[in-house]
């Protein structure tokens, strides 16, 4: 009851009739807005992307040459553990969210998102989340060090760093359930009338599937992690042989979450790149019907591939066979998807602005990062470079390749719908280049290095690795500094630019291009007709 | 009950004023996080900002909820709303099946591949004396412990669960008929069983410990029975949580014969762990 009064009391203060947001900073705390929370996703994801990449520079600093140079062993396992945690729960997957959030209630022609209170929770569980991670550097004892993963024996050992680790991951947990179980309900139930789901666009399909797959695993993930709590301190042997539980149990447990997290982790990805194709080269989505198809096909497989991250930690050659095939299954359907795109822009009108720049890299250098995939997925060929810098060459081939440079699309396309300006677009074509080059330089010679035996996660080497690492770690400070340049076209599009139409783009289809630019606070108060 | 409308409320949508217990929540988890995670390794300020947590938390649940309960009986929720708030109380569901999946996995990866393997030829120079039989606590825990079977206490809890899934829908169809008297005692029936369950799993955990040397450190039987009946009995105490809170919503006339989610949700919700008990009996006790 008080709660109602609440809000009479804050309606006073409030002119029903004005259309534009409150102001000050409790619009950002108590905004039900899905505009307002997506570009607070997106921010928190930036901020967090910078974070992680600082960190970054920080192992590749010390890997710069062989020895001990900045950091002692344990710190450097710190930065690769925080580095992997804050990339993938704190940038990549929050900044999904933020498009999800700005786009889905636009491309539907909904109001706004279907539980808009919860979603303003969904983002602000990220940010105690993130101060416990941030914190958990300065307790004794440091940060959790056990790598991204989590592994058991490891995080059952290690002292307040690695709870505050754990509880991080059950706050992040629960914002990512709630946040999909918005996302499914309000694609579900508050399409326009006449679009039916065949009709819907990409970015919707994918993020149908994301949040479905997030849903599933990430519960998985809170009982592994709540496992490792029990055994850490209240006596539990889940992962404890001598109590008869197994450390490879972790393993399985994370993994099954692990898996499709990757798959979390890009189909939003191949979403984005769905409609930025199209659009530079005018010409609809080829095989719109089998890009769904495909990507329920992959969602529907990652949930029996998890083993494949697990080849030589002993499991029988029938096992292996099964998840080295079913892992290369997967192979299949993604390839409909490359094809599809590029069937999209076989005799299209194409243009090369920087979102077309950033996609079509995209799928040029993902799919190297796929087909190393499909080299890690051969059992025999596992067992070598498990655990090299072959295996790091291969998830930054996707993860940055893949993810980043289609968020970074995805951000130079609808960036005219969200502030009203056109971003300057030598900058925006200074950026894509540094990026891509700067992003070969570091990652590629890691592939040479992991086949020639470098382990992954220390901070010392060899001498024969000397060369490639002092290569890759240049390559690291380019990309670092030129992610800046992206800082300063957002910057400068948010305080001005020329200012764009509805429609900036000439071959954009979808509703969102429909409302004005900057679209309003609110939009689609009466739904529209999809024919 | 006219709280004003936001903008892009539509005969159809529901969107809400700015409000201020999301963040109040975050707080909340914030301090319980900080607090629980400095307890466990004896350090400040531990139990007290776990307890300012859970205060603040509690609080934020009865003023959030509160506010959803005063729009739902002021007419602020549409058909299209409750259509919204059937998918998603089914998928938190679903993500709940999925949370008790891990748990019923470790106990199927114990039982199939650890527990045995540990017992196989190659540990034998490390264990001579290990027997991979269930239930064990494993080769090294050497204390001695009387497993739980299924009699007495799961199976007079399984008759009190099975028995409130049926009071309670007739105490639904009490509501879609607009009997309200046979509504609100059959509801409180279904509590009342729910305590009773409870208080007998109390007992049997009382019984475990001090009666059959079986503790949370029994090694992977003690870890798999006390984790996922734990669960499942604080899942149990948050089903009973909400149907008292329905009951009471009862009692103060809240609910139409055609208009009545929340009791529908939280009946979705008790059935789904009488489900989970269901399967708990037969993998944990009888198995």
């Amino acid at each position: 009851m008080s709660a109602v009064l609440d809000q009479h009391g804050h309606s006073h203060g409030h002119d029903d009739h004005h259309h534009g947001p409150p102001s000050g900073l409790m619009r950002w705390v108590m905004t039900t807005n899905h505009k307002d929370i997506g570009t607070l996703y997106l921010w928190f994801s930036f901020i967090m992307f910078l974070t992680g990449g600082v960190l970054a520079l920080g192992i590749r600093m010390e890997l710069f040459q062989p020895g001990l140079q900045y950091w002692n062993p344990e710190f450097f396992n710190q930065l690769t553990t925080m580095h992997g945690l804050i990339m993938v729960f704190g940038a990549i997957m929050p900044a999904f969210v933020g498009f999800a959030n700005w786009l889905i209630p636009l491309q539907i022609g909904a109001p706004d998102m279907a539980f808009a209170r919860m979603n303003n929770w969904s983002f602000w569980l990220l940010v105690p989340a993130a101060m416990l991670l941030v914190i958990s550097f300065f307790v004794p004892g440091g940060a959790t060090a056990a790598g991204w993963t989590l592994y058991a024996p490891l995080s059952t050992q290690m002292g307040l760093g690695m709870d505050l680790g754990i509880f991080a991951m059950h706050i992040m947990g629960a914002s990512s359930i709630m946040g999909s179980i918005n996302i499914v309900t309000t694609i579900l139930n508050m399409r326009a009338p006449g679009m039916t789901l065949m009709k819907m666009p990409m970015f919707c399909w994918t993020w149908l599937i994301t949040a479905y797959l997030l849903i599933a695993v990430m519960p998985v993930l809170a009982g592994a992690i709540t496992m490792v709590l029990t055994d850490r301190h209240f006596g539990t042997s889940f992962f404890n042989a001598a109590g008869g539980g197994d450390p490879v149990m972790y393993q399985h447990i994370f993994w099954f979450f692990g898996h499709p997290e990757v798959y979390i982790m890009i189909l939003p990805a191949f979403g984005i790149i769905s409609h930025v194709v199209p659009a530079f080269a005018r010409k609809q989505l080829f095989g719109y019907a089998s890009m769904v198809y495909a990507t329920s096909s992959i969602a529907i497989l990652s949930f029996i591939v998890w083993a494949h991250h697990m080849f030589t930690t002993g499991m029988p050659a029938s096992g292996q066979l099964f998840f080295m095939y079913a892992t290369m299954l997967i192979a299949v359907p993604t390839g409909v998807k490359v094809f599809n795109w590029i069937a999209t822009m076989w005799k299209g009108s194409m243009t090369f602005e920087t979102p077309m720049l950033f996609a079509v890299g995209f799928i040029f250098v993902f799919t190297m990062g796929g087909f190393t995939g499909l080299i890690c997925a051969v059992t025999p060929i596992d067992i070598q470079i498990q655990d090299t810098y072959y295996v790091v060459a291969h998830f930054h081939y996707v993860l940055v390749a893949g993810s980043l440079f289609a968020l970074f699309s995805g951000t130079y396309y609808w960036i005219p719908k969200w502030t009203g300006h056109m971003y300057d677009e030598g900058l925006g074509k200074l950026h894509f280049w540094a990026s891509i080059i700067f992003f070969n330089i570091t990652f590629f010679p890691m592939h040479f290095l992991g086949l020639a035996g470098m382990p992954r996660r220390i901070p010392d080497y060899a001498t024969q690795f000397a060369d490639f690492n002092a290569i890759a770690s240049v390559g690291a400070f380019g990309f670092g500094l030129s992610q800046l340049i992206f800082l300063v076209v957002v910057l400068k599009a948010i305080k001005g630019g020329a200012k764009v139409g509805d429609k900036p783009w000439e071959g954009a289809e979808g509703l969102e291009w429909t409302v004005p630019s900057p679209a309003p606070y609110h939009t689609f108060e009466t739904a529209p007709q999809v024919k | 009950m006219s709280a004003p409308a936001a903008h892009g409320s539509t005969p159809d949508y529901f969107i809400p004023q700015p409000s201020s217990w999301p963040i109040k929540g975050s707080i909340a988890l914030f301090l319980m996080a900080l607090g629980a995670a400095t307890w466990i390794n004896g350090m400040f300020p531990g139990p007290w900002a776990l307890a300012i947590g859970l205060a603040f938390l509690v609080y934020m649940l009865f003023g959030w909820f509160g506010t959803v309960a005063g729009e739902s009986e002021g007419g602020r929720y549409s058909g299209k709303v409750d259509v919204s708030f059937r998918w998603s109380m089914s998928w938190f569901i679903f993500s709940e099946v999925m949370f008790f999946a891990a748990f019923f996995g470790a106990l199927y990866y114990a039982r199939v591949f650890s527990v045995p393997w540990l017992g196989d030829l190659d540990q034998r120079l490390l264990w001579p004396d290990f027997k991979a039989q269930w239930p064990t606590a494993g080769p090294e825990i050497a204390e001695s412990f009387t497993p739980m079977g299924p009699f007495w206490i799961p199976t007079i809890n399984t008759a009190l669960l099975l028995s409130s899934g049926v009071t309670l829908t007739i105490a639904h169809h009490a509501l879609k008929d607009n009997k309200r008297g046979v509504l609100n005692l059959f509801m409180f029936l279904t509590i009342l069983l729910g305590v009773v369950f409870l208080g007998f799993q109390a007992y049997e955990y009382a019984h475990a410990y001090s009666d059959l040397n079986l503790k949370l450190s029994t090694g992977i039987y003690g870890s798999t029975f006390f984790m996922l009946t734990g669960f499942h009995g604080f899942h149990v105490t948050v089903g009973a949580i909400m149907l008292i809170v329905v009951w009471v919503r009862c009692m103060k006339g809240h609910f139409k014969p055609d208009h009545h989610f929340a009791f529908e949700g939280a009946a979705w919700y008790w059935h789904f762990v009488d489900v989970v008990w269901l399967g708990l009996y037969i993998v944990v006790y009888w198995m």
